[in-house]
């Protein structure tokens, strides 16, 4: 198991060094001097000049992406070009209303795809596995920023039941929170749980087939038993997989969900910075992503190991 | 010796699998166009495709065309679709960003499916390269595929090209992983030991035999690569970060119709119901496809 955990980690190296390159990359790959783009047609050569000063970029390359790689372990991106402050503490603020959505359309999406998963491979052909099987395709086919807006239209500007944006933390009443993050959560969690929903029902479909399952419907179990006790259980475990890969899909969608509801997280900041040429704020806004998706998925890889005893005994 | 190479692994695995491939290709046939979904979808798809190659003949109205007595008017006899706020007919926009949408999403996908299947079969048949190529493959991998995009738009600029650009980065890696774990499986198979036993080249095994066995797979997956393009397209656009702002594409008009939604539902909903269909369209095929063509997961 240690050896297992180790051997991810060394894999994380190559991995990071290519997220680096890239969003180093990315100031480079601007059209003409870097400098001159940020500062718009209006900036004097003397700006300029001190902006490429303030962002290194009179230094040869190598020592430029020596310098980058070293602050980007230590999470240091600089200041911000547009906000006048360090791009850390700009990210930090702007953690939690993501860090919550991420979460509760990850919440949303477990609770309708594993029991829409688990109901079709029971009834399995039924018309109601044909229903929810047209569901999770539609549901994957339909953008999670179209959603949102359709919402809107229904909840908040013909119902008038929720509102049509913003953000309430969860500090200045749970009740306010919970109705500003409603919709935003639903638009990104559903289109997740088709995808999650089709895994529970391939990998219960497996399941029921097992022996095991036969065994125990001889022994005469009631079938609520033998479906969560015996079956679930073990369907579950690739689902899992297909959790740890949509939380990379979901904090993606939350840049887009943030900016379709108007909510100031960093997925948010990030398009706004892109019109504001920011790209320090843009810059560690990404890797920070990148990095939350790598580690997430390096958490669920283990758990998938430490659950499944067939994958430590068989090896890769 | 030209006899001995003529009869070779070729005529030999054709003779072998000539019979069973037939009946294969029937039965996908079969499974592909007996379901009625199947067949809409296909008939939707081709109407849309239709509709962007003939939009100058199906458009009535100019879809840049700024009219100010008619701003922001419901579906009407004269605009199926209503009007926006500058007095533009969103039905000729819906066709003519069908045009951008489609010419994105193929236009990724062949440009991924060319790229990721060269450095897949190198990065699967060549071992001393599988590491290279798939650890940076892996290193793209970890951003979210949306995130990556937008990161390169931002800093290429908003355009159709540099959104071909950025989502032919994005959906590379993907379209390797897969031709890449063909390769591996079919590069052990003894139809190309042979092959290689009577002094074919690496690149003419790679063509002919190896190549070839993993299409099945590849062209469902480019069915997939499509719909997510133009997904990723319409969002990129949405987000202020595609197709100049300008250019009627459905992401634009979502755009644009998110900021009147409180008195005009019409200008989001169409764009948003053309997309959402054409994404779905794709979606089924790809099932269908993918059901047709593999034969394990017929029935499930």
């Amino acid at each position: 198991m240690t050896a297992y955990i180790l051997r991810r980690l060394v894999l994380l190296v190559p991995v990071m060094i290519v997220v680096g390159v890239v969003v180093f990359a990315l100031v480079h790959l601007t059209p003409g001097d870097p400098a001159a783009v940020i500062l718009g047609d209006r900036a004097t050569a003397e700006d300029i000049q001190r902006l490429r000063e303030q962002l290194g970029l009179n230094d040869p390359l190598p020592v430029q992406f020596a310098r980058w790689f070293g602050d980007m372990l230590r999470l240091d991106f600089g200041e911000s070009i547009f906000l006048g402050e360090p791009v850390t503490r700009a990210l930090l603020d702007r953690v939690q209303p993501t860090a919550l959505l991420t979460l509760y359309a990850l919440l949303i999406q477990i609770a309708i795809g594993v029991p829409a998963g688990v109901l079709a491979a029971v009834r399995h052909n039924s018309p109601l596995d044909r229903v929810f099987t047209v569901m999770a395709i539609s549901g994957s086919a339909i953008p999670t920023f179209f959603l949102g807006i359709v919402l809107i239209l229904i909840f908040a500007v013909r119902l008038r039941w929720l509102p049509s944006g913003g953000y309430a933390p969860p500090g200045e009443g749970l009740g306010a929170h919970l109705q500003s993050m409603v919709l935003p959560a639903f638009a990104l969690g559903f289109s997740a749980a088709g995808l999650l929903a089709r895994m529970v029902r391939s990998s219960m479909l497996d399941v029921l087939r097992e022996d095991y399952v036969r065994t125990a419907w001889a022994k005469g179990l009631p079938e609520r038993l033998i479906i969560v006790r015996h079956a679930l259980r073990n369907a579950l475990i690739p689902a899992l997989t297909i959790i740890g890969i949509s939380v990379g899909a979901l904090l993606g969608g939350a840049v887009v969900t943030e900016t379709v509801f108007t909510i100031p997280g960093m997925g948010r900041l990030v398009v706004q910075s892109i019109a504001r040429r920011d790209y320090p704020v843009i810059q560690g806004a990404i890797v920070a992503i990148a990095l939350t998706y790598v580690l997430v998925n390096l958490v669920v890889d283990v758990l998938y190991v430490y659950i499944d005893p067939r994958v430590r005994l068989g090896g890769e | 010796m030209a006899i001995v190479t003529s009869a070779g692994p070729r005529a030999e695995t054709a003779a072998l699998s000539r019979a069973p491939d037939r009946s294969r290709w029937a039965a996908g046939a079969r499974t592909l166009f007996g379901n009625p979904v199947t067949i809409v979808a296909a008939v939707f798809l081709l109407l849309v495709v239709l509709a962007a190659v003939f939009a100058p003949v199906i458009a009535r109205h100019d879809p840049t065309f700024l009219d100010p007595g008619v701003r922001l008017q419901g579906p009407s006899a004269e605009f199926p679709m209503g009007t926006d706020d500058r007095g533009r007919d969103i039905f000729s926009r819906v066709i003519y960003g069908g045009r951008v949408s489609l010419a994105i999403g193929v236009g990724v996908t062949l440009a991924a499916a060319a790229i990721g299947s060269v450095l897949g079969l190198l990065s699967g048949y060549f071992p001393r390269l599988d590491t290279p190529i798939m650890r940076t493959l892996d290193g793209l991998m970890a951003f979210p595929s949306i995130l990556l995009a937008i990161a390169i738009m931002a800093s290429l600029g908003p355009s159709a090209t540099n959104v071909f650009l950025a989502l032919t980065v994005v959906y590379t890696p993907t379209v390797a992983r897969l031709v890449r774990s063909t390769t591996l499986v079919t590069r052990q198979q003894p139809f190309v030991e042979s092959a290689r036993s009577i002094g074919m080249t690496d690149a003419g095994i790679l063509l002919r035999y190896v190549y070839p066995n993993g299409l099945s797979p590849l062209i469902v997956q480019c069915t997939f690569v499509v719909a997510f393009a133009i997904i990723s397209e319409a969002s990129l656009s949405f987000l202020g970060a595609g197709v100049d702002p300008e250019t009627p594409t459905w992401g634009n008009m979502l755009r644009d119709g998110q900021r009147v939604l409180q008195v005009a539902w019409w200008l989001a909903l169409f764009p948003g119901i053309a997309l959402v269909l054409t994404v779905l369209t794709l979606n089924v095929l790809g099932d269908a496809l993918r059901d047709a063509l593999d034969p394990r997961g017929r029935g499930r």
